[in-house]
């Protein structure tokens, strides 16, 4: 490795945020947006619209990251997936999460970002493997930098803070982008994720999706702060919060987060005001919680739409171009299809192939009383 | 090199610089671990030597401690944390036991966490609460975990620089009251690896299985018993996971007696657990059923009663006196 020295423990000034420790009233009450729900460009002194190619390019992973949640809902319902917790509503920081990190840089997603996996180049049959029930993080981390996807709440946090530690400590610039939604935020490992990052200065960004929901729980059960982005504040993290259905407001406040940990300047936590618009999974009956009413209200801010309209009445998205987004889903949606009828059933001995890096001696006796039992059983018995 | 008298810290403080010194990847964290040295000077003078980048102290979330090694063990460091002491440890439970220990399996092999969690461990410092548990039952429950305990400062030593060589996650508990007790320590001299148990005394008449601090409970019984006609040998299993059935077997058969001295709690316990392997795979060498020598079943007691709960040889001897011996 590159032996260079690591951050030293940052001196209490605050003198390096931008808003400094006090101003709190524009960068944590307001939400940035840069384009409203109606498809129009909201003037910011502080972030550019980004460009009609980019734009462009987030449409098509807007329009794919959308087919990846109707598909991998509808395998649910046949029953080819035996759970999928969708994000459908919340893609505009799906897309944005993977599109602002580099070559090298690290995601961290939860179970609810599995859109993010895929839009950061993940195999999509790969992402589906652990809700096909057939093991726990079907791709490998190591390739694209993306860790496996999070089921308990916020243990990933750290996972992230550590990786943008050691980043620094030997020198490769990447930068860590780990999400949690608004849920999370309640759990020990967010505050001592956050504690730590800023205490570093670690190149970390937190991405917060503030869906309104955990399962059947609003966020005003989950904290009495004016925002969630006020909980940077404690920590010395800089924090902004943005439209989380405004992938191009997402892009940009994130894209300054990225450059911020890339210079050294350390972590800043970005809460999305979104919404969860269908159940928590297919397992979930939302309406014993929550009232329809509250769910059409976000229909009208829906990430998508209004991408497409301010693209459509622009001029750089016409028919052909919006045929070419969708025929990319279209065989993303395909390739999820087929790949859902596969029976890809592991082999049983995997059960002790990976558990320590050498199997113990008790695994391996394990593994052939295993063996000797598939032996005996008759023909054509499950399994 | 020749033997020199060294403390257990030594060792132990000796093998973190050694691997320190052998791999640029090894760092350390913890709380109280810079310039302090730590509460026990088990990281002393490792600041200095080595920068703050590659030890340091972190803020006091053994969660947050834990959970960051975890990260730079995803990319590339091979972290040592401190853990100040085995009850202070439990906030990090879920990062251990549900993050640290599953990670290999879960990406199939692809992500290995080479992380050493050093804990100060057990009782018999007259700590008050929460300074002295024994914990191992809950790590070696998990699979996916390695958990050694040194009992010789040779092992101190040796256990410390192959957990920390190791590509799985080392739960390394070290016997606090031990931490300045002097033995003569050759550091060229190899320790058997991790997952091999060693007879520390040879003995006809019955075996005593120990690890950690036990061990030299165990050792003073059998030197008092020999002293009373009677022959024990002594095993000390160093690695409870992996557990070496080998060794331990070969002893109580050729003994045919044998019980189990751990200061933890006794019910589901690593000494229960160890019982049950022993009658398994040796029940037709047994003349007498194995016998569980442990703490009681209480939180661990305030320092004016420990002495009470603590398996000391007059409760080792007496329950070897019960092991059905005949007549004569």
């Amino acid at each position: 490795m590159t032996q260079q020295t690591a951050p030293p423990p940052r001196a209490g000034t605050s003198s390096d945020q931008p808003d400094g420790p006090h101003a709190l009233d524009r960068p944590l009450t307001t939400p940035v947006q840069l384009i409203d729900p109606d498809g129009r460009a909201v003037d910011d002194d502080r972030y550019p619209l980004p460009g009609t190619d980019r734009l462009l390019r987030l449409h098509r992973a807007l329009v794919a990251a959308r087919r990846l949640n109707d598909v991998a809902s509808a395998l649910v319902r046949q029953g080819r997936l035996a759970v999928y917790p969708s994000s459908h509503g919340q893609e505009a920081c799906q897309v944005a999460a993977a599109d602002v990190l580099g070559d090298g840089d690290w995601l961290f997603p939860t179970y609810r970002d599995t859109a993010a996996v895929v839009a950061r180049g993940v195999d999509p049959v790969e992402a589906l493997v652990s809700l096909k029930g057939e093991w726990h993080c079907g791709y490998d981390p190591t390739e694209l930098h993306v860790a496996p996807q999070a089921t308990p709440l916020a243990t990933q946090l750290p996972h992230a803070v550590g990786v943008a530690q050691a980043a620094a400590l030997r020198g490769t610039g990447e930068v860590v982008l780990a999400l949690c939604g608004d849920g999370a935020t309640s759990e020990g490992d967010f505050h001592a994720a956050l504690n730590f990052a800023g205490v570093f200065t670690a190149p970390v960004v937190f991405l917060v999706q503030n869906n309104q929901w955990a399962i059947s729980v609003p966020m005003s059960r989950q904290s009495a702060a004016p925002s969630l982005a006020h909980k940077g504040v404690g920590y010395g993290v800089p924090s902004r919060r943005v439209d989380g259905n405004d992938v191009a407001a997402c892009v940009a406040v994130l894209d300054e987060a990225v450059e911020r940990a890339r210079r050294g300047d350390g972590p800043t936590l970005v809460v999305a005001e979104t919404y969860r618009v269908q159940a928590h999974t297919n397992a979930d009956d939302a309406t014993r919680y929550r009232e329809q009413d509250e769910v059409d209200g976000w229909v009208p801010r829906d990430p998508l739409t209004r991408l497409t309209a301010h693209l459509r009445s622009s001029g750089a998205l016409d028919d052909d171009v919006a045929a070419q987004a969708d025929e990319a889903a279209d065989a993303l949606a395909a390739t999820l299809r087929a790949s859902a009828v596969e029976d890809a059933t592991p082999e049983p001995s995997e059960l002790f192939a990976h558990v320590h890096a050498e199997p113990t001696p008790q695994l391996l006796a394990q593994a052939a009383l295993l063996a000797d039992e598939l032996d005996d059983a008759p023909q054509g018995s499950p399994r | 090199m020749t033997a020199t008298k060294m403390t257990m810290a030594q060792a132990l403080n000796t093998a973190l610089a050694d691997a320190m010194e052998a791999d640029p990847c090894v760092v350390v964290l913890g709380e109280d671990v810079g310039p302090l040295g730590g509460v026990f000077r088990i990281t002393d003078g490792l600041t200095a030597r080595f920068g703050e980048a590659r030890c340091y102290d972190t803020p006091l979330s053994e969660a947050g401690i834990v959970g960051t090694a975890i990260g730079m063990a995803m990319n590339g460091l091979r972290p040592v944390v401190e853990l100040q002491f085995d009850a202070f440890a439990y906030p990090a439970f879920e990062q251990i036991t549900s993050q640290l220990a599953k990670m290999g399996n879960r990406t199939r092999g692809a992500v290995r966490l080479p992380v050493v969690v050093r804990i100060p461990y057990a009782g018999g410092i007259g700590g008050v609460e929460h300074h002295s548990d024994s914990s191992e039952a809950y790590y070696a429950h998990t699979p996916g975990l390695t958990v050694v305990s040194p009992a010789t400062n040779a092992d101190a030593y040796g256990l410390l620089r192959a957990a920390i060589e190791s590509d799985d996650p080392v739960v390394f508990l070290e016997p606090k009251r031990q931490y300045f007790t002097k033995e003569e320590v050759d550091l060229d001299v190899a320790t058997p690896p991790i997952g091999r148990a060693v007879v520390r005394r040879e003995g006809a008449d019955a075996t005593l299985i120990a690890y950690g601090p036990s061990v030299a409970v165990a050792l003073a019984a059998a030197e008092q018993a020999a002293t009373e006609g009677r022959d024990l040998g002594v095993v000390d299993l160093r690695s409870i996971t992996p557990f070496d059935d080998g060794t331990v077997m070969d002893q109580v058969r050729r003994t045919g007696r044998a019980a189990v001295v751990a200061e933890a709690p006794g019910f589901a316990s690593v000494a229960s657990e160890v019982v049950a392997r022993v009658q398994e795979q040796c029940f037709h060498s047994l003349a007498a059923p194995v016998r569980r020598v442990t703490g009681f079943d209480v939180p661990y007691p305030p320092p004016k009663l420990e002495r009470h709960h603590l398996p000391g040889v007059d409760r080792v001897l007496d329950t070897v006196d019960e092991l059905q011996w005949e007549e004569g």
